[in-house]
């Protein structure tokens, strides 16, 4: 039988940036709420495959590193993302692999060394109220998660019991490599009229840098400044991924946290397969664009669905731990 | 017909914008209202996000649903019915369609005084007004809620009498206070919460834009109009403004 344990997890120490999320808050864009949602789905996608979590459930997104968590709770976690050094009572856990937690378990990550973010979960994921349909923190609204906050010490993460499942891992060979220099596939179109052909070949072909203003909202460039021919305009919806160009010509990629709707000039927007890699980029990494039609994007799309769905999960006989 | 009225593009791998031809008016406003009523009648069958703007409205769709050409295909059969049903009123001056749905008016005080109104001598000194001119033009106006986004609660409210008007800053602010009062263009709007921010900052309103605990969230939605009235400091405060 499974229940409901209220205090599972016990937040120790928040680290940097900890943050409940799920797939994402959709159709609430009338009061103006954004998805929010994983920075990188491919790792969260990931972490719940290897739990065998197929409701939309919550995991924990850990930005740079620093959660401790002490455990109240028998359950199965796995934790994907970013290279980073994540014990378990003082012992490495291996990352993209499930693993047997105990009550009194200590979980802690170190800090990312190469990508950003790492997914922690567990099986059945982490239990609370959704708002506005969703679980996702989007901390600069105030929705989602607890109290619609980044995780803080103290904070008591309810879980399921007797939830024990196989060691299921994701070979190495799958894993993805995080890495400084990220080339991202762009769908232009959109708005490009207002681009003089120059400036398009300008951007295209610019080698830009992740710039100190990095976050979930969006990832602010530095380097060829582009300029657009207008600059008034209405404000209107924004799809992930867009390009924003605004007056001082350094380009914004709108993320998951992303105003719904503003004005500024957009040169396209990035294929969301390839938000993944950028969102494990911080300040500094090296990003270069490649433009595609809607088509290979649409085609893209559906070969990274299929080989997610293809790439047979590693399972081991015995259960998770033992 | 609808080719002239309306034209759509790829914004996304999974979202489509339509444009709607017209220039900014309280009739477009009623149109891209019906438009979305009825392009979410199709909510269900397919996963909609449909956000509607001034002027435009972004259609998310699933890649894995459907894709862009099947979607351009139902904006075209959308809007075509939306064609039959309005028949002429679409394409007179008329503003029957914008009156028939009677704007409910919400009043909201506005603080302006210097420690607010960060952008308010840029503005004045740019259109040779005094800063009281531009207060008064601010709260002269009766604007309608074209939008809400950007933020929960965020009203895009139109239109700023062009005496006023103010492109948005280059670089954007990276906070701008809760309550905000500001103008980009001949728009104006209020920050409902810290965020960062690239309007031109006149004034500060104490009133909560958003509030998840409550029904209605807002104190105005899609549709709505709006009018400022300029309050002193002692006001401000006692209506729960924070400085």
């Amino acid at each position: 039988m499974t229940a409901v344990i209220a205090n599972g997890f016990v937040v120790k120490q928040p680290g940097m940036l900890s943050l409940i999320q799920d797939a994402g808050r959709f159709g609430q864009h009338h009061l103006g709420l954004t998805e929010g949602g994983p920075a990188d789905k491919n790792a969260f996608d990931w972490c719940h495959r290897l739990l065998e979590n197929v409701n939309n459930e919550t995991a924990i997104e850990v930005s740079i590193g620093g959660l401790i968590l002490q455990s109240h709770c028998h359950t199965t976690g796995c934790i994907t993302g970013a290279n980073n050094v994540v014990k378990k009572n003082g012992k490495v856990l291996p990352l993209w692999q499930t693993f047997e937690i105990v009550p009194n378990d200590v979980i802690e990550f170190g800090y990312a060394t190469t990508g950003v973010r790492n997914y922690f979960s567990v099986a059945g994921g982490f239990q609370m109220q959704p708002q506005f349909g969703s679980c996702a923190t989007v901390v600069r609204e105030g929705i989602g998660g607890i109290n619609g906050k980044a995780l803080t010490a103290g904070d008591n993460l309810a879980t399921m019991s007797n939830k024990n499942k196989r060691v299921c891992s994701l070979a190495k060979s799958k894993q993805p490599k995080y890495l400084d220099a990220v080339q991202l596939r762009i769908v232009l179109g959109y708005q490009l009229d207002w681009f003089t052909n120059h400036q398009v070949q300008r951007f295209l072909n610019a080698s830009y840098e992740v710039s100190k203003q990095w976050d979930r909202m969006g990832y602010r460039l530095s380097g060829a400044k582009i300029s657009a021919n207008k600059t008034a305009m209405y404000s209107e919806g924004i799809a992930l991924g867009s390009v924003q160009i605004p007056a001082d010509g350094q380009p914004i990629i709108l993320l998951h946290d992303r105003q719904t709707i503003g004005g500024y000039p957009k040169i396209g927007t990035v294929l969301s397969l390839d938000l993944d890699r950028l969102t494990q980029c911080r300040q500094g990494a090296k990003i270069t664009f490649e433009s595609i039609s809607i088509e290979q994007a649409h085609n893209a799309l559906h070969l990274a669905k299929f080989n997610f769905e293809n790439t047979s999960v590693v399972k081991a006989n015995d259960v998770a731990g033992s | 017909m609808s080719d002239n009225l309306i034209r759509v593009e790829v914004a996304s791998e999974r979202a489509l914008i339509v444009y709607f031809e017209q220039e900014l008016s309280t009739k477009l406003a009623a149109i891209i209202s019906l438009f979305c009523q009825q392009l979410d009648q199709h909510r269900g069958a397919l996963t909609l996000e449909v956000i509607p703007s001034y002027t435009s409205v972004l259609v998310q769709y699933s890649p894995f649903e459907t894709d862009h050409f099947a979607i351009q295909k139902l904006i075209s059969n959308v809007f075509e019915q939306l064609e039959t049903q309005l028949g002429d009123t679409l394409n007179s001056s008329p503003t029957d369609l914008a009156e028939n749905k009677a704007a409910n008016v919400v009043e909201l005080p506005v603080y302006y005084g210097d420690e607010v109104a960060l952008d308010l001598e840029r503005i004045a000194l740019h259109h040779n007004l005094s800063k009281e001119q531009v207060i008064d033009i601010h709260c002269e106006q009766l604007y309608r809620v074209f939008a809400i986004g950007f933020a929960p609660g965020f009203g895009y409210l139109g239109e700023v009498d062009s005496r006023i008007a103010m492109p948005r800053l280059e670089t954007p602010r990276m906070t701008v206070p809760k309550g905000a009062v500001a103008i980009a263009d001949r728009q104006t709007a209020i920050y409902p919460a810290v965020s960062p921010g690239g309007w031109n900052i006149i004034g500060r309103c104490p009133i909560a834009m958003f509030n998840p605990a409550t029904v209605p969230h807002m104190p105005f939605s899609v549709g709505d109009s709006v009018k400022f009235k300029a309050i002193d400091k002692v006001q401000f405060v006692e209506l729960g403004g924070e400085l």
